[in-house]
């Protein structure tokens, strides 16, 4: 964040300090359907991060007078856990960081489901970040669309996030930690990888024209690996369960067992 | 205005602003990527160390700039401090609400600020007077007075004109290491003026400077700060839409077309 980079962040060999090229993710496991109480869950790993996201919904809004009559009121709630992050503890009240990436990851997600099919109904995403090291974000938007899907929302696609940054000049794909504390600049970006529609852009640093669109096309390729993954949990979730309660819906009867 | 402050645009409105947008036509008359007329005055508040009233059209922000020596940021020890508040009075529109901030008030709040530190406006290595100990804490208040859209860039605007005409105290060290604020005022050390540019997309229309009922009607929206050097210091997407790559592609062109003329109604620094 700070100009002029105290830390190096790129090794003598060109590669990060933890070993990955500019151009790799760091691994990423997700699953789906991990809450008995939620309608739709998913936990997600993207290296050091875990993030775990709760869907409640379709649901009457309360209070009554927030519901909006020509579609779903999406709510979404992005907190940090007191003992996630690395440095001191974290305050559990919202902080205004906080406020925003609720209200970005929000409007992320809002355009892949579709709102007009549930007037009058309120669907509520919960993301609390069990541990955090960098793109916590765009990890929690990658986990809330494979939530929402799991809560059997239509949506017209996924939406998977991922972050490109700045790091010594160089373009570098999902920054953790220290590359996001000590780098030049990140670049949190979402895609609705079938569509190819952008649904999350935010950046800080300094970047050329020409830098921004190598960024959006690195993350273009990136959120295929993501996509790859949001769909090989979900196919397992659902392989998981006995035919019958897949088609009467009572999903999660099917996991309890 | 006060005829157009509704909350949702009726249908043969919105039909009407998006057939025309498809003839590249703006309900207002307005060109694509036109803004509206744009005032600015500066040193409007005399408390102030620095203040300015910017108008876009009917949208009006006032922004004011105070200052005062605290602790630097613990991660920061050799750096000043800039924070960047804003609130939504319902004096501006009958749309806001009394009550603490709510997720516009942050969000504007946060671009701003976004836009100002990594441009940067601000030289904050200059702003220390004790390293590690005393520093300058630059506020930056942002209050939208009248709402026809677009509060992102008027504030963009408004929080640049404060901080360039601002004037602090000079302060004198002495050599017992007492901090003395001195009758004398300086500038503030300015390093870059970062202008924001807000794109609307309606439809398949890409529009700059959204009046109200643009930005009802609108899909999604695309801010864009643009530092001296043209280089982009700060990106937010907003809106319950989505954008295609080209889209982001032709919205960032029209950004920095238009990033000159705005950065021209910037006030110059007097000395």
């Amino acid at each position: 964040m700070v100009s002029g980079a105290k830390v190096k962040l790129l090794r003598e060999d060109g590669r990060r300090l933890d070993g990955r090229a500019l151009n790799e993710m760091r691994s990423c496991k997700i699953e789906a359907g991990v809450l008995k109480n939620a309608d739709g869950s998913a936990y997600i790993e993207l290296g050091r991060n875990k993030i775990i996201v709760a869907v409640y919904g379709p649901k009457e809004v309360h209070p009554r007078h927030e519901a909006l009559t020509d579609r779903m009121l999406l709510r979404c709630r992005y907190s940090m856990l007191p003992f996630s992050v690395s440095d001191e503890r974290k305050s559990p009240t919202p902080s205004r960081r906080e406020v925003e990436i609720s209200k970005v990851i929000r409007e992320a997600l809002e355009p892949a489901i579709f709102l007009e099919e549930f007037p009058r109904t309120t669907v509520d995403v919960f993301i609390e970040v069990l541990e955090a090291d960098g793109s916590t974000r765009v990890a929690s938007i990658t986990a809330a669309s494979v939530a929402l899907a799991d809560a059997g929302i239509p949506m017209r696609d996924l939406v998977a996030g991922v972050s490109i940054g700045k790091i010594e000049s160089e373009l570098a794909v999902d920054l953790n930690g220290i590359e996001d504390q000590q780098g030049e600049g990140d670049m949190p970006i979402a895609i609705m990888p079938r569509l190819g529609e952008i649904t999350l852009l935010q950046a800080d640093g300094r970047y050329t024209r020409e830098e921004i669109e190598r960024a959006l096309q690195l993350a273009m390729e990136a959120v295929t690996k993501l996509y790859e993954e949001q769909r090989r949990a979900l196919k397992e979730r659902y392989s998981k369960l006995p035919i019958e309660e897949v088609e009467s819906g009572e999903f999660s009867e099917g996991v309890a067992q | 205005m006060s005829e157009r402050t509704y909350t949702i645009v009726p249908h043969p409105r919105r039909e009407t602003i998006r057939s025309m947008l498809k003839r590249g036509e703006r309900v207002d008359g307005r060109r694509p990527d036109q803004y509206r007329e744009i005032k600015i005055e500066t040193g409007i508040i005399g408390n102030a160390d620095g203040s300015a009233k910017v108008s876009i059209g009917n949208t009006k922000v006032v922004t004011g700039v105070k200052s005062s020596l605290g602790a630097p940021y613990p991660d920061a020890p050799n750096e000043g401090v800039q924070i960047v508040y804003a609130e939504l009075i319902p004096m501006a529109s009958p749309i806001f609400e009394p009550g603490p901030p709510d997720e516009n008030d942050v969000e504007l709040a946060r671009i701003i600020d976004r836009g100002l530190r990594h441009a940067p406006a601000l030289n904050l290595g200059e702003l220390v007077v004790t390293p590690g100990k005393q520093v300058w804490r630059i506020f930056i208040d942002i209050y939208p007075i009248d709402h026809d859209g677009n509060f992102i860039d008027a504030s963009g605007l408004a929080a640049v004109a404060a901080l360039s005409t601002a004037r602090i105290p000079k302060v004198i060290v002495s050599p017992e290491g007492l901090v003395i604020k001195s009758e004398e005022k300086v500038q503030l050390p300015i390093a870059d003026t970062p202008v924001f540019v807000t794109i609307a997309k309606i439809g398949e229309a890409l529009v700059v400077d959204p009046c109200y009922e643009e930005e009802l009607v609108m899909d999604a929206r695309i801010t864009f700060a643009i530092n001296g050097e043209d280089k982009v210091c700060a990106i937010q997407k907003g809106g319950r839409g989505s954008f295609t790559l080209g889209e982001i592609k032709k919205a960032l062109e029209i950004a920095l077309s238009v990033a000159p003329e705005l950065r021209a109604k910037l006030p110059k620094r007097s000395i």
